[in-house]
């Protein structure tokens, strides 16, 4: 847990030290109590593959997986980060090899602009932690906190099919 | 041969994907400079207030405060007020009144994002509230609230704009047998993309060099204006660098000036630091790039049997406190005279009046080409309302009038040479796609049993590509466009276009139409754009222009090319270059295609053994002034559902077809018109900007301005025609917008083909269950 009475900064702010996994690598640092987890990621971190499209939890551009689950990061302080683990866009490809999520996006066109589409794959990744062969609905209900401006959703419904039945079918291939 | 090229036609997956799904795109908040300073806005509580006094003492106690700027700190710069694109200014920061909620009224530069902002906090500013006027009708009455007092005119009307002929219309209307007249509100919307405006300015103080990096859609222009706007602090254009980097949405909202791109070059020149701005989502939709607050009244004379002869149409144009949008000079009201639609009137005329009001400035693009949204709707709309009083079938109706495709190119009574269209194909292919007949008998049996359902039809034709330099221009720079291109010695090409994408996927369309053009793989092109200091001079992106305009440039610069390589070729193949023909994507001496020489051979040969007397290197550009603009056009058919009991709207069924002419990428072309659904959809059932009496925004954050979701979203159902444009090097006609155009009025038109029986004839969009529920209980329908 974060400590109690914690240092402040030269402006007032207080700090503390928190503990964080992220992309599998570990991170002791130094953060103010009030700064939220998107910004941490961005600014401190200098990821900035997580974007910010609101400030009233409604857009999803921000979405990471904290401890499994997807959350928005612009609703999460950093010190709630604390011990645990984050995921975000930057740790989707893995050895130079593209998650199926990351295939599916470019082969059936679920971007364009490309603004909502790290929060959109890191939903669409916690969904198919849980459900191997979501329906359409099921896909559409996953996404409904994610805003796409750019593309009318309907090729992302197919990007997150498509990638669903690629990872069903690795999984049946280990099988 | 053709698919490894990956020329026009090919559904090429796109080459910008690569970075965006690896989270490694690079848009404006994501530039972090050494020593950058942070700068944020305070804003207006009030939509019209005298400002007596602005307290900044707190504000610069607080630790990491650099400074903090307000109205009075800009006058001794002249920068309290800039000029916009319509001949008006608008101010950056008020050293008196301000005249709408979330205006600007002073700026705070920090050490950090969050110190900015806690400064914001700290600024303490005191108000003597003004009477307020939202209402554009009020507005334009005698003894109105004055917004602007600094205008020399003391009314509240900005300019009065007309066209056709008036006294022709008003006969034919005097002598027509059938007049059906519609009032319609087009409401206040907010393009909203999901990316909001921003900016990092950074002056270097030896160099004299301002180099920003910004949310813009039309880089070169936004250049002129700053060396314009700010010359006389010693900007100076060649010293001017603007770079426009990845871009999270357009839609017409990234076109304009707003005063915190201004006051974050003015705190970089002043600081000598780099100054970032980017906006929260409530200063995006509260205070930028507003469209639409049309109010219009519209008549459309027919024949009994059907035939539509005359269209007349009054509006008043609410702008806001500013006229800051971003037309063609001449065109204060956009090409809202578009308006008569695929039909050939005979007799129109169109006049709109512009008012300001105590609002942000309105008149602003979403997704659309100056105004002709309004217009594809308002004629649309009018059409079915012609088919209910005449008791006929819409799509019978609009079959019977359509401009025939044999008279293209075709004059409308407005003046606008159409150049191409075949309207009633495109119709008919909508019905057959979603079985038109049958579904007319499914609606009489539901009908009889109680349940509402509605079939909608619109038919527009649009008007993009602005534009030719006869007419089109914004502060004087004419509206054409341009492109670059550079073949290395080793074959692959550099292009360089004077348009930006934000989300349109240039890298990969103009890859394949030079691609097409040189027979070189796609994968060999690189396209670069956004960066003034290595593209060549254009205007930007917005108004479905860049394949039509800079499209049109690319072709010819490659084809300039072609030229020369054709005399390399020659010269290899020891040929006369008569004798020389482009086959294949190769040269080939006429008739013997063994002797031949692939593009990459020339491209060699061009630095390494060209002919004598000719200059070396296979370079061109061009800057193309398209001859006219392009008419894209679509017939969509909508099925709705309405459930008695909530007043839902639910959309069942959608067919778009649409013909923008040759296409460059299928694939990309359909994700357009996807994106282009979606957002003729927000404002038909869900998304409106209202203000209370006092000037207050009704829908300033997300929670209550309703974009819609994947569940709100139907599974899309397109096709398509093709006709080509007669004019354009490569047959295109544009796209991107024409669905946000067409798609309101079948979504409308289907609402009330549902309601129609029970005798209703419009419902003003958005179409919300509330409105509807309101009248099936006036209907006694309601369940
Ligand atoms: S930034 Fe919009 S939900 Fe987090
Ligand atoms: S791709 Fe632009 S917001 Fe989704």
């Amino acid at each position: 847990m974060a400590v109690e009475t914690a240092p402040t900064t030269s402006k007032g702010q207080r700090t503390l030290k928190i503990h964080v996994t992220i992309n599998g690598a570990p991170h002791d640092v130094d953060v103010e109590a009030r700064t939220l987890l998107v910004h941490f990621l961005r600014e401190n971190l200098g990821m900035t593959g997580t974007h910010i499209g609101c400030d009233t939890t409604n857009c999803g551009a921000c979405t990471v997986l904290l401890n499994g689950r997807a959350v928005k990061s612009c609703t999460v302080f950093a010190v709630q980060a604390d011990q645990g683990t984050v995921a975000t866009v930057e740790g989707l490809e893995k050895d130079g090899k593209l998650h199926p999520i990351q295939e599916g996006f470019h082969q059936e066109h679920g971007l364009q602009c490309g603004f909502c589409t790290p929060g959109m794959m890191m939903t669409a990744v916690a969904l198919l932690e849980k459900n191997k062969q979501p329906t359409e609905l099921e896909i559409r209900e996953a996404i409904s906190g994610n805003l796409c401006r750019c593309t009318g959703y309907v090729n992302i419904v197919k990007s997150i099919d498509h990638a669903a039945r690629v990872m069903r079918e690795t999984a049946e291939g280990k099988a | 041969m053709a698919v490894e090229i990956g020329g026009i036609g090919h559904s090429v997956k796109r080459k910008e994907d690569a970075r965006f799904i690896r989270g490694k795109g690079k848009y404006v908040d994501d530039v972090k400079l050494p020593g950058m300073l942070y700068l944020d806005i305070a804003r207006s509580p009030l939509a019209h207030a005298r400002i007596k006094n602005i307290d900044t003492s707190k504000a610069l106690k607080i630790p990491g405060v650099v400074a903090v700027i307000t109205g009075k700190d800009l006058v001794p710069l002249n920068l309290h007020w800039m000029p916009t694109l319509m001949s008006d200014k608008q101010m950056v920061l008020p050293t008196d009144t301000v005249l709408y909620q979330a205006q600007e009224v002073a700026a705070v530069v920090a050490t950090e994002r969050y110190i900015a902002a806690d400064g914001v906090d700290a600024i303490e500013v005191d108000y003597e509230p003004l009477p307020v006027v939202v209402d554009p009708i009020k507005a334009l009455q005698p003894g109105a609230t004055l917004v602007r007092e600094d205008r020399e005119q003391k009314d509240n009307h900005i300019w009065h704009w007309e066209v056709g002929d008036k006294a022709g219309t008003d006969k034919a209307f005097k002598d027509a047998e059938v007049v059906v007249k519609q009032d319609l509100y087009i409401p206040r919307i907010h393009v909203s993309s999901i990316e909001t405006c921003g900016i990092v300015a950074s002056f270097d103080k030896v160099e004299g060099k301002l180099t920003v990096w910004m949310t813009t859609q039309a880089p070169h222009a936004i250049r002129t204006v700053i060396a314009l706007v700010a010359g006389h602090l010693g900007l100076a254009e060649h010293k001017i660098r603007v770079i426009s980097p990845d871009i999270g949405g357009g839609f017409g909202g990234k076109v304009p000036v707003y005063p915190g791109y201004v006051l974050a070059i003015g705190a970089s020149v002043l600081t000598g630091a780099p100054v970032k701005w980017i906006e929260d989502r409530a200063e995006n939709i509260q205070a930028d790039s507003f469209a639409r607050d049309y109010h219009i009244s519209a008549e459309l004379a027919a024949k009994k049997d059907g035939t539509m002869q005359a269209l007349r149409v009054k509006t008043i144009a609410d702008h806001g406190a500013f006229d800051a949008a971003a037309n063609p000079s001449k065109y204060p009201a956009g090409l809202f005279h578009i308006i008569t639609g695929s039909y050939p009137f005979e007799k129109s005329f169109v006049e709109v009046d512009g008012a300001y009001t105590n609002k942000p400035p309105g008149g602003i693009a979403y997704r659309c080409s100056f105004r002709v949204t309004e217009a594809a709707f308002t004629i649309e709309r009018l059409v079915d309302v012609l088919a209910l009083e005449l008791k006929r079938d819409p799509a019978e109706l609009r079959m019977q009038n359509f401009i025939p495709p044999t008279a293209f190119p075709y004059t409308s009574a407005l003046g606008w040479e159409y150049d191409s269209g075949d309207y009633g194909r495109a119709l008919r292919l909508a019905m057959d796609k979603i079985g038109y007949a049958e579904l007319r008998k499914e609606q009489a049996a539901k009908r009889a049993k109680g349940e509402l359902m509605g079939i909608g039809i619109s038919s527009f034709t649009e008007i993009v590509g602005a534009g030719p330099s006869k007419n089109f221009d914004i502060l004087g720079i004419k509206m054409f466009d341009s492109a670059e291109i550079r073949v290395h010695p080793t074959g692959k090409v550099m292009v360089r276009i004077g348009v930006k994408s934000q989300g349109q996927g240039h890298e990969t369309t103009f890859g394949q139409i030079v691609a097409e053009e040189l027979g070189i793989p796609v994968a060999d092109i690189a396209v670069e754009e956004g960066d003034t200091d290595t593209a060549p001079y254009g205007l930007g992106t917005y108004a479905s222009r860049s394949t039509p305009v800079a499209g049109g440039a690319t072709a010819i610069a490659a084809r300039k090319i072609r030229e020369k390589a054709k005399l390399i070729a020659a010269h290899l193949l020891e040929a006369n270059p008569d004798d020389v023909e482009w086959k294949d994507y190769k040269f080939q001496v006429k008739g013997v295609p063994a002797k031949s020489k692939t593009m990459q051979e020339v491209a060699f040969a061009a630095y390494t053994n060209h002919p004598q007397g000719m200059e070396a290197g296979l370079e061109a550009v061009d800057y193309y002034d398209p001859p006219n603009l392009t008419f894209p056009f679509g017939s969509y058919i909508c099925v709705v559902d309405i459930d008695r009991g909530t007043g839902e709207v639910k959309i069942r069924r959608f067919v778009a077809v649409d013909d923008c002419g040759t296409i460059i990428n299928p694939m990309i072309v359909e994700g357009q018109i996807h994106g282009g659904l979606t957002m003729g959809l927000a404002p038909a059932l869900y998304e409106q900007i209202t203000y209370d009496e006092q000037g207050n925004i009704q829908g300033g954050t997300f929670m209550d301005y309703l974009l819609p979701t994947a569940m709100e979203t139907p599974n899309w159902e397109t096709a398509k025609t093709t006709t080509p444009s007669p004019h354009h090097p490569i047959g295109a006609k544009g796209v991107g917008e024409s669905a946000t155009v067409g798609a309101p009025a079948a979504i409308a038109n289907a609402v009330v083909d549902a309601l129609a029986h029970l005798g209703v004839r419009h419902i003003d969009i958005p179409i919300t269950p509330w409105k509807v529920q309101k009248i099936l209980k006036e209907k006694g329908v309601a369940e």
